[in-house]
């Protein structure tokens, strides 16, 4: 459905040194570097599928985004979306997608909420029946019943937010950019905005591209993840094999009544050993956890166990360290 | 089409809340417009050479200049447009299926006409009820009145076309006092705000007649005061539907382009 090759986006960037002689030079004789945003990318989506974009700040990112959504126009490269090129066919195209950017309002910010999404019916020519049975689904979903008669000006950004994803998805778009929809909310709001990506994609089958650096927002909701630094894709693979892959580390933590038996499992680290708790790393390449627990618990009085994997962030960092972005 | 009926109508009635808005405004245009009479009856009493234009029509040329401020002066600015350009929202704008320059025409458009509509009758009102020769009469026949009422809304047409082009200019400037400035002195000069177009020397005029800018403001109003004829009141009407086509195409053109070199950094 998209289908995205050799895409390379370059800026030209002013640059000078600080200080009043350097601003004098760039004066007469201004230099501009060369910022390569995105180069080479390709990678193809399916209907249906939750992209994880993520990346460090500066990525290319949100201009691979904007290159999908028809607002920016690419140096070379290819993107067939829904069979149209964004930049070429834009009117066209952007009927069929929605787009949120976290850090933009598309709402009118003086006017209310309703006065928006009515002129956004307008533009998108929804059929009225079509616009009811999605504003309700809508208002149920985001929880913005009693917002949509104030002006945006009063809302909270949380209360912000969940209009804006909500305008962006009247129309029945086939696909949904969001570009890092949880930026600066609170822990309920972002629950409930991830509770609604993942309903709108399973019962409405809508391709959801999503930038973020919150990975609980990529452990929530993606399926597969593509990782992009310095504008090149550097991993592109779903999630759960990208955690197998740098997560063989797991961390049990046992409590137990008074022992002193001292533990040598081949594979098993110890963390930290008190009287009546210990803490191992497991390497689940050379033993398998439930091995390990076995062997514990033949040793130890049991009394309460976890097992913890390596935090999703944690994964990600040394994602970035490994490639040196 | 609908959606852009549907901005203009938002917008036309959102510009009617600011009801306090319009009031000062009207006052203040009230002050200016005794000022103006002030110098010109000073400057009329100096001389006995007969002007092109009698003190009494230029009079209601200058009450009309006040009443309608909001269809021909080009420092009113919507500062949500030039927002969208130097900060990056007109990434949203971009994600919808419509004509930019058309849907930023109807936006713009409708605030003025609501602050027109707003501001015009209290200060025509004050201006029919004062002496004479301090006040606004009827013009002399229907005929005139009709020209105006057309001139007018055409002016308007031409006005705002003028004001896409100054917010065109941003996408290359990212500077919306600059363009501004420029379009702004321009347009007060070249539309005989600052020096009425009859009393302008002859070779001013000739500029000021090939400029669209008189056409927004000096040519309706003079229809009314009856310094303009009907007959080159007609020819006239042809100029501004020409300037219209003109400004449109330049308009269009010009944002095709801006938006193809385009860049939205940051978010």
């Amino acid at each position: 459905m998209i289908e995205v090759s050799g895409l390379s986006k370059s800026f030209k960037v002013a640059k000078r040194n600080p200080g009043i002689i350097s601003a004098l030079k760039s004066f007469v004789h201004p230099q501009f570097t060369t910022i390569q945003a995105i180069d080479d990318l390709t990678f193809n989506i399916k209907q249906g599928e939750i992209i994880g974009y993520i990346g460090p700040n500066g990525a290319g990112k949100s201009t691979t985004i904007k290159i999908m959504s028809g607002i920016l126009v690419p140096d070379k490269g290819n993107c067939k979306i829904l069979g149209y090129t964004p930049w070429k066919d834009r009117v066209n195209y952007v009927k069929n997608i929605g787009v949120v950017f976290g850090q933009r309002s598309q709402l009118f910010w003086d006017v209310p909420v309703m006065d928006s999404y009515n002129l956004l019916k307008d533009i998108y020519k929804i059929p009225e029946k079509m616009f009811e049975e999605n504003l309700d689904l809508l208002v149920s979903t985001l929880d913005i019943s009693q917002l949509l008669d104030t002006p945006v000006r009063q809302l909270s950004l949380g209360q912000k937010m969940r209009c804006e994803i909500g305008a962006s998805l009247l129309h029945n778009p086939k696909i949904l950019f969001l570009d890092e929809p949880t930026i600066g909310l609170d822990a309920v709001s972002k629950i409930a905005v991830r509770q609604f990506i993942k309903t709108i994609n399973k019962e409405k089958q809508v391709t959801v591209i999503l930038t973020t650096h919150d990975m609980q927002d990529i452990e929530a909701l993606a399926s597969r993840i593509i990782l992009i630094g310095k504008g090149k894709i550097l991993l592109d693979g779903n999630l759960a094999k990208l955690k197998n892959q740098f997560n063989s580390q797991k961390v049990i933590t046992i409590d137990y009544s008074e022992s002193n038996e001292v533990i040598n499992i081949p594979g098993v680290k110890l963390i930290s050993q008190s009287k009546e708790r210990l803490m191992l790393s497991v390497d689940t390449s050379i033993i398998k956890i439930s091995d390990c627990i076995n062997l514990l618990s033949k040793k130890y009085d049991l009394l309460d166990l976890s097992v913890d994997s390596r935090p999703i962030e944690e994964i990600i960092v040394s994602l970035y360290r490994e490639y040196q972005i | 089409m609908i959606a852009y009926y549907s901005l203009f109508k938002i917008r036309l009635l959102h510009g009617f809340q600011y009801r306090t808005a319009a009031l000062a405004g009207a006052l203040t245009q009230f002050f200016w417009g005794f000022i103006y009479i002030m110098v010109y009856q000073a400057f009329y009493n100096s001389t006995s050479t007969p002007q092109p234009i009698t003190l009494h029509e230029l009079i209601e040329v200058l009450w009309l200049q006040q009443s309608f401020l909001a269809f021909f002066v080009l420092w009113l600015r919507d500062n949500e447009i030039i927002d969208h350009i130097t900060k990056g929202n007109i990434a949203y704008e971009l994600c919808r299926p419509i004509n930019l320059y058309s849907f930023w025409y109807a936006k713009l458009i409708a605030q003025r006409l609501s602050k027109g509509l707003l501001r015009f009758s209290p200060i025509l009102i004050i201006a029919f009820l004062l002496p004479y020769p301090y006040n606004l009469t009827l013009p002399d026949n229907l005929i005139s009145f009709i020209l105006f009422i057309i001139t007018l809304i055409l002016g308007l047409i031409i006005l705002v076309a003028i004001s896409m082009l100054m917010y065109i200019s941003i996408f290359y400037t990212m500077n919306g006092t600059g363009s501004l400035l420029i379009f702004s002195l321009m347009g007060e000069f070249f539309s005989g705000m600052n020096i009425p177009v009859p009393l302008m020397p002859h070779l001013l005029k000739t500029i000021v007649y090939i400029l669209p800018f008189r056409y927004c403001s000096d040519l309706p109003f003079r229809i009314y005061a009856g310094n303009i004829g009907n007959k080159e009141a007609l020819i006239s009407i042809i100029i501004q539907i020409t300037w219209i086509i003109i400004l449109f195409s330049i308009g269009k053109l010009g944002m095709k382009k801006a938006l193809k070199n385009i860049i939205v950094q940051g978010g």
